[in-house]
């Protein structure tokens, strides 16, 4: 779906998870804006980034209306704290009612307030816990079939 | 009734002392450890120290039957976690936000979030304060969104000796009533202001400044 047409993305956040979004999705030729209060977190966006930055505390309905998240067509929230990222999202679902948006959550508890207000959440504990869970099957089933033989 | 308040410094013990003394029982969580120990010897309230945005550490602090929360951190998103996590999830029936970003007042009540800027309310009582010496008193009803003005009435303000009907001052504003030789008056469109009344105005704080200027200065 996202690779069909051009859309128009606000990443908030551009630590390692956020600039990997922001690389990817520039390089497909979305349009980017990415926001972070630090201005060095910028770094870490590549050679093939064509999108804009900007500096501020994504909080301030201010910083996001500079950047024009109430335009968005999508809104990825990915900062180290849970609760900023409840307050952007929701700002971004409830006030700008933007189409898509999807925030990191950390903490799996606090998953179940996020789902209730209609965001969309990816739990990276809860995915690389899955994802272990899977392999540790997988090789105790490819165990007991070298048993067997 | 039960307050559960979240946050430190001078605002909260002082809120505690304010709410203890009128009988109610308080709850604080705040997550810095010696500012528990401090509150909980100079306080009578319960005090518990942990990060109060957490869900389980308010319901440790009893969110179940607690009938008012106060989110009073420095981080307006503590905040809105605080108040949204203990009307959804406990359903808590009154909460309140601080918020440190005026606009946030804004965000929040359309979040469905109660908040109070103190931003907003310590710019508006300045503004208003050196306005004019005749302003004598202000109140700010409904959380700052009505101001009451007291104006005492100067012989220059081009409304004086003129008929209320013949003042037009903004939309959304009121003379409520005359204060007159001590004599309260109930304004009427035939009431002629004098000078030494005392009126009082019932404003919005967007129409404040307009207002005020056209009763003492007869510009809009």
């Amino acid at each position: 779906m996202l690779s069909s047409n051009k859309l128009f993305v606000v990443i908030v956040g551009c630590g390692r998870l956020g600039s990997h979004l922001a690389n990817n999705l520039s390089r497909s030729g979305h349009s980017i804006v990415s926001i972070d209060v630090n201005e060095s977190a910028f770094d870490s966006l590549s050679a093939e980034y064509s999108g804009f930055r900007v500096i501020g505390d994504a909080t301030e309905i201010a910083v996001l209306k500079q950047a024009k998240a109430d335009k968005a067509d999508l809104i990825i929230v990915t900062t180290r704290d849970d609760n900023v990222n409840l307050m952007i999202s929701q700002i971004a679902k409830r006030i700008f009612h933007t189409p898509k948006v999807m925030a990191r959550v950390f903490e799996p508890k606090q998953e179940e307030i996020y789902h209730s207000f209609d965001i969309e959440t990816v739990c990276p504990t809860f995915v690389a816990s899955e994802l272990f869970l899977d392999l540790i099957t997988g090789s105790l089933v490819s165990d007991k079939k070298g048993n067997k033989e | 009734m039960n307050i559960l308040t979240v946050g430190g410094g001078k605002t909260l013990y002082f809120l505690c002392r304010s709410f203890l003394s009128k009988g109610y029982k308080v709850t604080v969580i705040n997550d810095d450890q010696s500012e528990c120990i401090w509150l909980a010897r100079r306080t009578n309230a319960t005090v518990i120290y942990g990060d109060g945005t957490k869900p389980q550490m308010l319901e440790e602090a009893g969110a179940n039957t607690a009938d008012a929360v106060l989110a009073i951190t420095s981080n307006d998103h503590d905040n809105l976690a605080i108040c949204q996590i203990a009307s959804v999830r406990f359903g808590i029936p009154r909460t309140m936000a601080l918020v440190n970003d005026p606009d946030n007042e804004m965000v929040f009540q359309q979040l469905g979030v109660n908040a109070v800027s103190i931003t907003r309310i310590l710019s508006n009582v300045m503004e208003q304060k050196v306005s004019s010496d005749s302003i004598v008193n202000l109140v700010f009803a409904s959380e700052g969104k009505v101001n009451i003005t007291e104006i005492v009435l100067n012989d220059t303000y081009p409304v004086v000796g003129k008929e209320l009907r013949n003042i037009s001052i903004p939309e959304n504003s009121l003379i409520a009533y005359i204060l007159r030789n001590d004599q309260p008056v109930i304004p009427r469109g035939s009431s002629i202001l004098q000078a030494g009344d005392r009126i009082f105005v019932i404003t919005l704080p967007e129409n404040y400044g307009q207002v005020i200027r056209t009763l003492t200065e007869g510009k809009e």
